[in-house]
């Protein structure tokens, strides 16, 4: 992959830097500049590979330490060859070109690992019983199962993007289109903000109090669930929109006005449709946010080992909650990463699904 | 521009007709009949159940709780029990206020915060309140190739007090054989608040009052490396050599386990010798005759008993407004105390089953349920 | 990804202006109304743990624990390691998730950005509790020898001085288990407002004859800052108020100033492992903290956006 740093289809290849070594010689700026040759990094790769292999194998060093060192190395060597054959202003660009791959590179890990952890402890659990069956049981022999939560999970995950994505793309839309800098906008941004520090067992608390208050005390019921995870996602679903929203140039606005579209279709019709893979995103992101979600959900909505597809009676599981209960017992902890990787695989879904709505309602791009 | 809004509708709404049309059929183990209940853990006897039966309460108990749920429902087709194990307080609150009509709680029903006062209210009679889960606490190690090691009260509690701090230097005598290694000792407590912690401390500061001063809490009073529920104690001692920790007997595998100091012999933790505290120890003060509360003898001299335990009670009421609710509490709760019920819990739970004469006064107590 | 969207707008004509301006009122009516019925959300839930946890900043001195006898003295050490727990993890995850977020956009072939897009968004979903199995089995252990590095040679500032944690599940790690659970939310959304700067500013900055950083610094980074401070925001906002996975990597206990030593808290963590068994007293104390925690999130907000204001305030001037 180090082959691709040096080449980006955007790139004009003849850039003629307009530093020399002296800086003095006004009258002939060089058309081409001195550049090193296309396999550079791909040399000072393997020189670095070369220093971390030297460490781990002769100093005897941690595999991780000589990979840092040999990494440094890299990262050192080639601009400081760079700076010597190109200048300054290459110089930087190849450091922060490997920087930023570094950086990629290092935070892939421990997402790698964590991945592989829950499907290689999870895959074994997963089969078709476990998917089918509930917890709840008349035998004492008879496998696990968590079809209950997988369903109380769909139900009150939906039921909170029901509440949430409406009033949170709303929301977003008065602050980017009507509301301006108006004194109520600048207050519900700013509030926004600070509803994305509710910690999720002050949400479940509070969703927790409300019904109780409202149908008694002991309620429990999956919507009670949907209303705590609703004050988690839509802080998420607002700030994702609002920020899409302001990327949309005013200029399409300004030519659909032009037009005579009345405001709201222009919003409707026009800048929406402009932004809807970043809403989309947001509204996934939100949703993956949520549906992980185990404090306020232990509280509101209980734990059941029977089905309950009513969100307005009954405690109703959902698979966070049902990792919890599974892990806190030692014998059932396998169980726990089945659990985690079937709901991974619903989020993929999930994502996939939005993925495929948001290129469906996306206009036609120009490239 | 009508035919296109339909074709937009139209993803969306499969993707939700989907989920709905799922949503729609229930598990499949719960469409079949409940035939055959033979592996249901004990006889029991089929007393034509039905509805939702809810409780809530300790954590310690939900074991239990599942194995009874389990054979209950197998002999009474279209009973659902619900144990929510939410904690004991919250357990108890639920009961106070109606929500659940029975509670599973690690430390009895009192008068402290008005609870008891406010049950009686709720339940316009005395609730009543049964030891129904007895469970050793292990303290348990990690030595290599070490698996008992003896210790008197005083000595755990300097360990989790952190003055002793090498395996060495532990003072009581050990077993032929077993010489113990010259390592640091890292004593894991629970980070949670728990009834396993407040019966624990319970047991150092009677047993030991010299040595630990703190007073019994659901929180662990000394810093040190503390880990999150049962499951984590057990984790974290199994990955550090040298580690000791506290936790429920059931759980705790592949660990070496403390045996305790009881007056001159040292007991290895065991259901028969929980049990067996639980019969020496005295009622709780100023009690009800439906209230089986105890305080527990934790300085017993008993031969053969185990005096760091967890005891968890079960609280119901009387009577019930709903005879159906009183039908299924008296059902469930007679189960529990049955020989059955208690053999159950033991296998499935690793708990201790009530002696003798504890069990009978339970029986007689559940049988005054809805009489 | 440029926006002209020219057939869209012409559809619109025929619709007559009377109802426009009737669809136009009834449209702002709705959006203003779902912003007042998010501020009347917010509302409630600061009076409902104002009134719930009013009582908790007095009470008598027994009900705060063995380690302090005054609400300051319980909230402080609790506070004073979510704020550390949480700047562990923003210092970690925000210049990885600049940097995935670049990758994505700008570095990457199709082949490697798509799958490491999808990647980052699904661990976004991975729940709270598998973070923290995660960190507890598969990171701490791997810590214990950065550590006993770090205080081998850095024991001379205080905070890598004194014992080493066994285990490896001390506040760094919670730190780092933190910042890989906020990485995903901070990427997807910087990664979002990167790729849509106006790619005629890039193209143009690219035909001046900037390099590519010259041209991320002159173009992309401006374009994008509020979304990349707000997203940062979040992720700190995530990273403060995180429950399950703080509560089981961390080595419960008292304030130790100590990093690399078991010990601390967070405010969270400590809600959620005292939740389950607490009295009526300790539950408004519990949520007393709540509200503080409340309040610090407030602050940071408040102070991220005069950051983000006098930054665009020195832009204008320039």
């Amino acid at each position: 992959m180090s082959a691709d740093l040096t080449k980006t289809p955007t790139e004009t290849p003849d850039e003629s830097s307009e530093e020399t070594a002296t800086g003095t010689s006004r009258g002939a700026i060089p058309i081409t500049a001195a550049q090193l040759p296309r396999l550079a990094p791909l040399l000072v790769a393997v020189v670095g590979a070369a220093v971390a292999a030297f460490f781990w194998l002769i100093l005897d060093w941690p595999p991780v330490g000589s990979l840092i060192v040999g990494g440094i190395v890299y990262l050192l060597a080639l601009p400081a060859w760079s700076l010597a054959v190109e200048g300054r202003r290459r110089a930087t660009d190849r450091m922060m070109t490997g920087l930023v791959w570094t950086s990629a590179v290092i935070a892939m890990v421990p997402l790698v690992s964590l991945i592989y952890t829950v499907i290689s402890k999870g895959a074994g659990v997963v089969n078709s019983e476990f998917l089918t069956y509930s917890l709840f049981a008349t035998q004492l022999d008879q496998p696990p199962g968590i079809y209950h939560a997988i369903m109380g999970t769909l139900i009150i995950t939906l039921g909170a993007a029901i509440i949430s994505i409406p009033i949170g793309v709303l929301a977003a839309i008065y602050l980017v289109e009507y509301g301006k800098r108006n004194r109520l906008a600048r207050m519900v941004t700013f509030l926004v903000d600070v509803m994305t520090g509710i910690p999720s067992i002050v949400a479940g608390l509070f969703a927790f109090a409300l019904f109780t208050l409202l149908f008694g005390a002991g309620f429990q019921g999956g919507i009670g669930g949907s209303v705590a995870l609703s004050l988690l996602m839509i802080p998420i679903v607002v700030r994702a929109t609002e920020e899409m929203l302001r990327l949309v140039p005013d200029d399409l606005r300004e030519a659909a006005y032009a037009l005579g579209t009345p405001k709201w279709r222009t919003i409707t019709k026009v800048v929406l449709p402009t932004t809807i893979g970043g809403i989309i995103t947001g509204v996934t992101l939100s949703i993956a946010r949520v549906i992980g979600e185990t404090a306020p959900l232990l509280l509101i909505a209980g734990l059941a080992a029977k089905t309950n597809t009513n969100p307005f009676d009954g405690a109703m599981t959902t698979l966070p909650v049902q990792i919890y209960s599974f892990n806190s017992r030692q014998e059932t902890i396998d169980l726990a990463w089945g659990a985690a990787l079937v709901l991974i695989v619903i989020v993929l879904a999930l994502n996939l699904v939005a993925r495929l709505i948001g290129k469906f309602y996306a206009p036609k791009t120009g490239n | 521009m009508i035919r296109t809004s339909l074709r937009r509708a139209f993803i969306p709404g499969i993707a939700a007709a989907t989920i709905f049309s799922m949503s729609a059929c229930g598990a499949s183990n719960e469409d079949s009949g409940n035939g055959d209940s033979e592996n249901t853990g004990g006889s029991v006897e089929s007393a034509g159940l039905s509805g939702v039966l809810k409780g809530a309460g300790a954590t310690s108990q939900e074991k239990a709780q599942e194995a009874w749920t389990i054979a209950i429902q197998g002999a009474n087709e279209g009973l659902e029990v619900q144990y929510q194990p939410v904690g004991s307080t919250d357990g108890r609150s639920a009961f106070v206020s109606g929500a659940a009509a029975f509670a599973g709680t690690d430390s009895a029903l009192n008068d402290e915060e008005g609870q008891l006062t406010a049950a009686t209210e709720q339940c316009g009679s005395e609730p009543i309140q049964i030891p129904a889960y007895v469970s050793p606490i292990a303290v348990a190690f990690n030595l290599p190739d070490i698996d008992v090691v003896q210790m008197s009260a005083d000595t755990i509690a300097q360990i989790f007090d952190g003055k002793i701090t090498n395996w060495s230097d532990v003072p009581d005598e050990q077993a032929d054989g077993v010489e113990l290694p010259d390592l640091d000792i890292t004593p894991v407590h629970r980070s949670d608040d728990s009834g396993t912690t407040k019966n624990f401390t319970d047991y150092l500061g009677k047993a030991a009052p010299d040595s630990w001063s703190y007073e019994a809490e659901d929180a662990f009073p000394v810093d040190g490396e503390a880990a999150d529920g049962t499951s984590g104690v057990i984790q974290q001692v199994s990955t550090i050599e040298g580690a000791i920790g506290y936790a429920d007997n059931s759980q705790v595998e592949g660990l070496g386990k403390v045996s305790v100091g009881v007056g001159e012999e040292f007991v290895a933790p065991s259901p028969e010798g929980a049990a067996k505290v639980l019969e020496v120890s005295p009622p709780a003060e100023g009690v009800s005759d439906v209230d089986m509360a105890v305080s527990l003898d934790r300085t017993t001299t008993e031969s053969g008993a185990y005096p760091v335990v967890l005891l968890s009670y079960l609280v119901a009421c009387q009577s019930y407004d709903d005879a159906a609710t009183e039908a299924n509490v008296k059902g469930y709760l007679e189960y529990i105390v049955s020989d059955a019920g208690q053999e159950t819990a033991a296998s499935e739970a690793g708990s201790a089953p009530l002696g003798e004469a504890t069990a009978a006064k339970a029986q007689e107590i559940v049988a005054k349920i809805g009489a | 990804m440029s926006t002209t969207t020219k057939d869209k707008p012409q559809a619109q004509e025929p619709v007559p202006r009377a109802i426009t301006s009737v669809g136009d009122r009834v449209f702002a009516g709705l959006t203003l109304g779902a912003s007042l019925l998010i501020l009347a959300a917010l509302a409630s839930v600061f009076i409902f743990l104002f009134a719930k946890g009013l009582p908790g900043f007095n009470r008598a001195a027994e009900v705060y624990g063995p380690r302090a006898d005054s609400f300051l003295g319980y909230v402080a050490p609790l506070l004073g390691g979510t704020v550390i727990a949480a700047i562990i993890a923003l210092i970690i995850a925000v210049p990885l998730a600049w940097g995935i977020a670049l990758v994505i956009s700008h570095y990457a072939p199709k082949f490697i950005a798509v799958p490491v897009a999808y990647l980052v968004d699904l661990l976004a979903a991975v729940p709270s509790v598998v973070f923290g199995l995660w960190g507890v089995i598969v990171l701490a252990p791997k810590m214990v020898p950065a550590f006993d590095f770090l205080n081998s040679y850095f024991a001379w500032i205080p905070i890598f001085d004194g014992d080493v944690s066994n285990s490896g599940r001390t506040i760094i790690t919670a730190g780092v288990v933190l910042a890989i659970m906020i990485l995903p939310i901070i990427t997807a959304i910087t990664r979002e407002v990167f790729s849509r700067t106006p790619r005629l500013n890039q193209e143009a900055a690219l035909a001046l004859g900037a390099t590519r950083w010259e041209m991320m610094r002159l173009t992309v980074f401006p374009y994008g800052r509020s979304g990349m401070v707000s997203a940062a925001m979040l992720g700190l906002g995530r990273a403060l108020g995180e429950t399950m996975a703080v509560a089981m990597v961390l080595s419960l206990g008292g304030w130790s100033g100590n990093l690399l030593g078991p010990g601390n808290s967070s405010i969270a963590a400590n809600i959620a492992s005292k939740y389950k068994e607490r009295s009526e007293d300790l539950l408004s104390v519990l949520i007393a903290s709540g509200l503080v925690l409340f309040l610090l999130t407030f602050l940071v907000n408040f102070a991220a956006r005069w950051i983000v204001g006098r930054a665009e305030r020195k832009m204008a001037g320039a």
